[in-house]
Order: C-alpha cells, then sequence, then structure tokens
C-alpha cells in the first residue's frame, strides 16, 4: 500500500498538449513517487509527472535505465512497494488510481483498465502451467465466458490468436517458448480483458529487430481496432518508439523534460531539450556519440535542472529549475518550427 | 588470428544447434555476426571465447589449434580473451562490490596487487564513480552495471574481445558510450573482435565488417 504525501513541486503549467476531442483515456497530473530509505533517505524516483494519453493514440515513454519510467508504470498498476510515498492525481475515467485502495486494482483496475504487458514475459507467465491453462484462466475471469470447457478453450485460442501465438504452442510451458514466442503469450494475456489502456514496460527488451517490429505492430493494431484504447508504452527502444508512436514524452532523473509530437521529435526540426538531443545522437544511424556523463542519482538530486552537469549548453541560469514552457522543461531549449511551436 | 573452422555445437550431440560453421577474425578487426534469435550465434560466441567446447571442427588461434576448452584451456589462452555478455545481472556475483567485480579476474590469476590501479584506470574509462565502485549490483542500474562487465573483461588486457549482445538491453546513449569504450581500448592495444548482436545498423556502424549468420552455413536440422 502506499500513502499519499505532498510532495514539493514547481507550480503547475497550463498543458501545451494537443487537446484531444474527447477526454483522455489517462490523464496524470502532477504524479510524484517518493521512496523512504533506511538512515532517513528519500529517493525521487518520479517528480511532477504530467501527460494525457487520448484515445486512439500511443505516448511512448522514453529515457536512459534508472529514469525512473518503470515506477510511473508501478504506480499507475498500484504495484509499488510499502516504503513509497505518491502525490498528484493519475485518473483513468473518473478513477484516480493513486488514491485507489488494493481491492480496487484488484478488482478493476488490473486486466480489466489497464492491460500491463510486461518486461520480460518469461518471468510474468508461471513457470509451472501451460500457456493454454493461463489464458483459460485469464479468459473465465475477465470475460465471463458461458458454455462450460468447451466454450472457454475456443475463446482461450481465439484470444491466442489475436496476438498471433501459434496454436500448436499453446500447451507448451513457458520455459519452452522462445523469447519471441514468450512475449506474444504475455501480449495475449493483456488483451483479454480489452481494458481502455494498454501499459507496456519495455515490451521489447531482448528481442530482435523482426520480433520488436512485431510487437509493436500488434500493441498499435490492438489501439486502432477499438475505440477508446490507448497504448502508453514505456521504452527505451528509440527505434520501436519511433514506429509506433504518435507522441514521445522524454523522462530524465524522474522528470518529463519534453513532450513532442513523434514526427517533430524524429524529423525535423528535431527535439528541442538537449538531452533529447543527445539520446537521438546516440543512435547508431545517427551521431552514435554518447550523452557525457551519467544520469545524476534519484536520491540526490541538484536543486536546479538535473541535466546542467551533462548539459553542453548549461549556464548559470540552470542552477534554477527550469518549468516546462511550452511542453520542453530547459532554460535552453533547441529552436522549433515556429510553426510547430504553434501546433504544440 | 581467431580462426573457426568447420565448427560443429549445441548441447546435445545428436542434434547440434549448427553445423560445419567458419568465421574469422584477424588481428585488430572488429567483425560483427548478426543473426536472429536462437540462431546459435551465441554458442558460436562461446566456442570462440573457449567457454564452449565444440563438437566437431577447430579452432585457431594465430595458427595454433585449441585443444582444451573452459577450465581445462591454458591460463594463457583463458586470459587472451575478454566476453561481455547480454545479461549484466546474470554475469556479475551479486556479492560482490562493483569494484571487487573489475577486480575479480587479476585476484583469480594472482595479480591482486595490481588491482587498485588497474580497477580506478578502468572505472575512469568505462565512466563509473567512485561511489558506485563501493555499490553491490543490486544497487545500480542495467547500463551501470554493464559498463563494470565491460571493466572486467577489459582489466586483463585481452587480445580478443567477444561482445555477445553486451548492448541489447541497455538504451542508445549507453549503447553509444559502451562501444566507444571498446574501441579505445582497442585503438590503444590491437585487440581483434568478434560482436554478436541482432541490430544490423549498430554492427555495420561499429565494426569493419558484418557477416550474417545464414551466409556462415545451412543451419542443422532438427
Amino acid at each position: 500500500m502506499t500513502e499519499r504525501a505532498p510532495v514539493p513541486s514547481v507550480p503547475p503549467v497550463p498543458s501545451v498538449s494537443p487537446v484531444p476531442s474527447v477526454s483522455p483515456v489517462l490523464s496524470v497530473h502532477g504524479l510524484s513517487v517518493r521512496f523512504r530509505m533506511p538512515g532517513g533517505r528519500r529517493v525521487a524516483a518520479v517528480t511532477d509527472a504530467r501527460f494525457d494519453v487520448a484515445a486512439g493514440e500511443c505516448l511512448a515513454l522514453i529515457g536512459e535505465s534508472g529514469c525512473g519510467k518503470s515506477v510511473l508504470a508501478s504506480a499507475l498498476l498500484g504495484l509499488l512497494p510499502g516504503n513509497a510515498q505518491t502525490a498528484g492525481r493519475a485518473l483513468l475515467g473518473d478513477l484516480d488510481l493513486l488514491a485507489a485502495d488494493e481491492r480496487t486494482f484488484a478488482r478493476t483496475v488490473r486486466g480489466r483498465l489497464i492491460g500491463l504487458v510486461p518486461q520480460s514475459p518469461a518471468a510474468h507467465l508461471t513457470p509451472v502451467r501451460t500457456v493454454r491453462s493461463q489464458l483459460e484462466e485469464t479468459v473465465a475471469e475477465l470475460t465471463g465466458v458461458r458454455g462450460g470447457r468447451r466454450a472457454l478453450r475456443e475463446a482461450a485460442e481465439a484470444a491466442a490468436a489475436r496476438a498471433a501465438f501459434p496454436p500448436d504452442h499453446l500447451d507448451r510451458h513457458p520455459h519452452e517458448l522462445s523469447g519471441g514466442l514468450a512475449q506474444r503469450a504475455a501480449t495475449a494475456l493483456a488483451l483479454v480483458g480489452d481494458a481502455p489502456l494498454l501499459l507496456a514496460d519495455e515490451p521489447t527488451t531482448g528481442l530482435d529487430r523482426d520480433l520488436v517490429d512485431r510487437t509493436v505492430d500488434e500493441l498499435r493494431r490492438h489501439v486502432d481496432r477499438g475505440a477508446g484504447r490507448a497504448l502508453l508504452m514505456i521504452t527505451h527502444d528509440l527505434a520501436a518508439a519511433e514506429r509506433v508512436a504518435d507522441r514521445i514524452a522524454v523522462m530524465y532523473a524522474g522528470r518529463i523534460v519534453e513532450l513532442a509530437d513523434a514526427r517533430t521529435f524524429f524529423g525535423a526540426p528535431g527535439p528541442r531539450h538537449p538531452y533529447s538531443r543527445g539520446l537521438l545522437d546516440a543512435l547508431p544511424d545517427r551521431a552514435f556519440t554518447p550523452v557525457p556523463g551519467l544520469p545524476p542519482e534519484l536520491g540526490a538530486l541538484p536543486d536546479g535542472c538535473a541535466f546542467a552537469a551533462r548539459c553542453d549548453r548549461a549556464t548559470d541560469a540552470c542552477a534554477v529549475l527550469p518549468p516546462p514552457h511550452r511542453a520542453v522543461a530547459c532554460h535552453h531549449p533547441h529552436a522549433a518550427l515556429t510553426e510547430a511551436v504553434d501546433r504544440a | 588470428m581467431l580462426e573457426l573452422l568447420t565448427v560443429t555445437a549445441g548441447y546435445d550431440r545428436r542434434a547440434p544447434v549448427f553445423r560445419d560453421v567458419s568465421l574469422s577474425v584477424a588481428p585488430g578487426e572488429a567483425v560483427g555476426l548478426l543473426g536472429p534469435s536462437g540462431c546459435g550465434k551465441s554458442t558460436l560466441a562461446r566456442v570462440a571465447a573457449l567457454l564452449h567446447r565444440p563438437d566437431a571442427g577447430a579452432l585457431h588461434l594465430d595458427g595454433t589449434p585449441v585443444r582444451h576448452w573452459r577450465h581445462r584451456a591454458p591460463r594463457a589462452l583463458r586470459t587472451a580473451f575478454g566476453v561481455v555478455f547480454q545479461q549484466p545481472r546474470l554475469a556479475a556475483d551479486p556479492r560482490l562490490t562493483l569494484a571487487d567485480l573489475v577486480a575479480e579476474p587479476l585476484r583469480a590469476t594472482g595479480r591482486r596487487d595490481e588491482a587498485a590501479g588497474r580497477v580506478a584506470e578502468l572505472a575512469a574509462g568505462v565512466g563509473l564513480t567512485a561511489d558506485l565502485l563501493t555499490r553491490r549490483p543490486h544497487e545500480v542500474s542495467d547500463g551501470q552495471l554493464q559498463r563494470a562487465c565491460l571493466a572486467r573483461a577489459l582489466v586483463l588486457r585481452p587480445r580478443w574481445l567477444v561482445c555477445d549482445e553486451m548492448t541489447a538491453m541497455l538504451d542508445a546513449s549507453t549503447t553509444a558510450a559502451l562501444v566507444r569504450v571498446v574501441e579505445d581500448y582497442r585503438a590503444g592495444t590491437g585487440a581483434g573482435l568478434l560482436a554478436v548482436g541482432h541490430d544490423r545498423v549498430l554492427l555495420d556502424r561499429w565494426c569493419d565488417r558484418t557477416v550474417d549468420w545464414a551466409s556462415l552455413n545451412s543451419p542443422a536440422e532438427h
């Protein structure tokens, strides 16, 4: 269980993301997560995150390992450990996920309102049961299929087919599956409940490029197939993000430092935050140059901009925390095309 | 010269993972081996690094056939190889601090007295701070742990580096940083590299030449 505690944050600024015509599937306002550590230390894993995910949209949350991406996912699913404190709101419809109790998460959220595609599918599946048995259990639990064993069996096979899981592998145990097939089994389980929000936490780690493409395409198809569905994909794989995302949120040291349209971000004029630029320049088909230095420790963040120590544009101004301005939290952002700014 | 000659290897003699694969790496050369998941490229990398005894075929190191693998290999051969694996968590003893992890090969070869100097030198090279060196694996991120694993692979100054999906778990910036460390080391020592992976863009950018697994042989019948 988590307890809510006020967390100091920068004053809210009006959201500048494109206003969706209907209310968003997920709306996160000032979400912060702190971990209390032995010796009175506090780790600021997520600080003042704010973003929406609209129906029909895929938002990719990108950043280096250890920047707080997965903690944000755990907060949305009520899976934070006991020493975590949260603040802010995360609205899924009328439900505030940060105020919900375990019973609500177990009975109405996990699998039903949020489908989770996990990071390491082989570890997520129950090792001692076949894929069929896990799918049938999930179908029975989430969909209330009537008509006995046979109907259940058919519904489970249909669920497997939706994620392109081959029917002749249904009677295998997780350890008998390749990484790609384990990923599809986990995806099939996540899709069973027809949840409005799919939350994919590093769904492509360790997969080869073909499997990455297939996996993210399946997730995208799920969003496109039904009205009112949305995908929040947490990833460090920029190619996967470029392939499926409509918008990109860049996280650094627990804060979302840039929110941008995916085409603007990966194409021209490119990202505006120097850190986002650095991430893209590290790609082997671009400059292949690392961002210098290491990310700061989340337990000992500087008072000002957390990226300043690694930033070639840093000045004295960076000793003060930059408020998000036009969806970029930086004192010296790169220029954007005027029309891009207008659109944002 | 590192030469794999018509190597057949696997984990069951009746059903090898691959048959008759040949591949060579010249001194100072960087060869990328590209293949899909499960094709056997990691097994080949293990054969090349003396970590897995092949069922048939030969491995020649500078013209001399290798006769023993794993702990049976003579120390001078074993220490000629530095290996970095895909998953740093599975490749790191959870009881060791990162400093001890990096120094482990020195300790295992009776060169403990060099440890302090080498660890400090390598930590600076791979970008590990003094604070990180005192932590154990569960207290650092995947990227930080892989930096330590790369430092460990370089600590004995190997003539050959085998990197098996070294960056598959890592973000773009850490990937570029680790590749730069490997290339700086190779530029300074003339070490050869076998980099195994499934990212063509990365291997093409990193290596002198990229070899497709499919071009090496016809896969064994299962």
